[in-house]
Formats: structure tokens, C-alpha cells, sequence
């Protein structure tokens, strides 16, 4: 198993990298906008959803 | 940039799907006792013990006050204010998701459910666990410090809960792993920005169990998402035609 992700990995690491910090970069984007926003009207919107998920609230 | 369209549509189908159990959940375990911490933080003393009484008839009377000061808009209790927590779960598991499909790609991508679950509980490790530590799930009226510092502390130590964890895994020697343990630690010594008190109207009981059931809502909604990930790959990367089953 070690030897299949290491050959794929040196294979196709140049054209994957940007596509996977991309993804990355998108999520933490997107799970901050939702979980992190000072917005009044998002805030309210997702109230009991962020204290659900135990995000920093109020 | 097929890679990346394929880690959008398996993150999407994944969180989409994992977010709709997520939000039956919530509604049963965690959404129950915000309206009931509303109680607290709205109503006069008298009405709050009345309401510590018969949780349910007043819960609903004195929910309708809700707010955070101000004439700020807010959803309408029922119908609305539930259908903002589903959209607001989609989003999210859409956005864990691509995290969890990112790093799970730079690691080879999961090959089995068995993976998806280990990938799901290190998330939950790192989303909920970690940070539930020092920032346990809060009720509405319950005192808290700034929110700016709470949300620098929290970011932290999710990021250092994964950077810890993959040296432990991925480490070369035992050196490594250690060093992954103290990153682990690291965030828990510096100690996250607590209230001047933690006094508050919302009962101990209460909170306690908000946050059991914020936790194990967390605890089946990662592994699930894992699994979800893990069970829909092969799928994006059959379309595409690869030789492999990869996202490539």
C-alpha cells in the first residue's frame, strides 16, 4: 500500500497539488464563512445551527 | 481541472447527504435545548423558573422573544428558522467535506469505508474535540469572552490538532510522532479566552446535557461524512474514465 501511494503520488503530485489546495482552500472558505461570520443577518440566520456545531458564538 | 470538479461533486454529494441526517439530529438532540436556553436568556426570573417547570408550553411563548438586542432581523420561529439550520448544515458538511477530500487526496485518497471512518473520527478530532475543549458548545446566554480571540483560539487548535495528528501518522520515527503529541498539547497549555464568570441563568444540567449532545451529534456526523466520501469516489472517478479508481 505504501508503494502504490508513493508511485502515484511522485506520478501525478505536480498536476494534483494545485487542484487539492484549491479544494482545501474552497472548504475552509466556505465552512468560515458559515461557522465564523460577524454578519447580524447571516448570524441570526445560522443561530442554531453554530451553537449545534459548537462554533464561537455571540 | 477535472481533479478539482470531481472533488466538488464527490464533496457536494457528500455533505448533501450527510448534512440531511445531521439536521434530523440536531432537531431531536441539540435544537430541543437552545429553545429551552432561550427561556433563560429572554424571559424575567419568575417566568424563567416557571419555564424550568414545563419546558415545552413555555418554551414556545417565550422563544417568539428571541433576539439579540436590537431590531436586527431573524428567521421566524418553525418552518423558517428550521430551514435556515438545514441550509446552514448543507453549506457547512460541503465545506468539511472538501476538506476532508483534500487532505484525504494528498494522502492517496480512501480506499475503503473502513479508511472513511478513520478519516471521519480524525475530523471529528479535530473540528469538535479538540477545540470543545477549552471552548465547550454554548448555550444562547451563557457569558462567554470577545468572540475575536475565542475565534483565533479555535482556529488554532483545529490546525494544530491536524498538523499534530498527521506528524503521528505520517511521521518518519517515533521523533516525529512526539512532536506531533506536543502540537497536539500545545493549544490546551495556552488555554482558550474564558468569560471573567462563568456564572449564568441557564442551568448546569442543562448545559451538561447540550454539550453530550453536541458531541455525539459530531461523533456520527464525521465518520458518517467519511463514509459517505469514501463510499461515492469511486463513482466521480469512474465517470472520468480512469484508469484507476483516483479523482485524476
Amino acid at each position: 500500500m505504501a508503494t502504490t501511494s508513493s508511485t502515484s503520488a511522485s506520478a501525478s503530485s505536480s498536476s494534483l497539488v494545485m487542484p487539492r489546495l484549491i479544494a482545501a482552500a474552497l472548504g475552509a472558505f466556505i465552512v468560515g464563512m458559515v461557522g465564523f461570520s460577524h454578519m447580524t443577518v447571516a448570524h441570526n440566520a445560522g443561530h442554531d445551527f453554530r451553537h449545534s456545531m459548537a462554533f464561537p458564538c455571540h | 481541472m477535472s481533479a478539482l470538479r470531481n472533488m466538488l461533486l464527490l464533496a457536494a454529494a457528500s455533505g448533501i447527504l450527510v448534512a440531511i441526517a445531521m439536521t434530523i439530529l440536531q432537531f431531536f438532540a441539540t435544537v430541543p435545548l437552545i429553545l429551552q436556553a432561550e427561556t433563560y436568556e429572554t424571559a424575567t426570573p419568575a417566568v424563567a423558573a416557571e419555564a424550568d417547570h414545563h419546558h415545552h408550553d413555555h418554551a414556545a411563548a417565550a422563544v417568539e422573544e428571541h433576539h439579540h438586542g436590537g431590531d436586527e432581523w431573524q428567521p421566524a420561529d418553525g418552518f423558517q428558522r428550521m430551514g435556515l439550520t438545514a441550509v446552514a448544515n448543507v453549506v457547512t458538511a460541503i465545506g468539511f467535506g472538501l476538506l476532508l477530500v483534500a487532505a484525504s487526496e494528498f494522502a492517496g485518497g480512501i480506499r475503503s469505508w473502513r479508511e472513511g471512518f478513520l478519516w471521519g473520527l480524525a475530523g471529528f478530532a479535530v473540528f469538535t474535540l479538540a477545540p470543545g475543549l477549552g471552548l465547550p458548545p454554548e448555550l444562547p446566554g451563557m457569558p462567554a469572552a470577545e468572540l475575536t480571540p475565542r475565534q483565533i483560539w479555535w482556529v488554532g487548535t483545529v490546525a494544530a490538532t491536524a498538523g499534530g495528528l498527521a506528524l503521528i501518522v505520517w511521521g518518519r520515527g517515533p521523533g516525529l510522532a512526539f512532536l506531533g503529541l506536543a502540537v497536539l498539547v500545545v493549544p490546551h497549555l495556552i488555554g482558550a479566552p474564558q468569560p471573567a464568570s462563568h456564572e449564568s441563568l441557564v442551568p448546569e444540567d442543562l448545559h451538561h446535557r447540550f454539550v453530550v449532545a453536541v458531541t455525539v451529534t459530531n461523533l456520527v456526523f464525521w465518520p458518517l461524512l467519511g463514509y459517505a466520501v469514501a463510499v461515492l469516489r469511486p463513482r466521480f472517478a469512474a465517470e472520468l474514465g480512469a484508469p484507476q479508481p483516483r479523482l485524476a
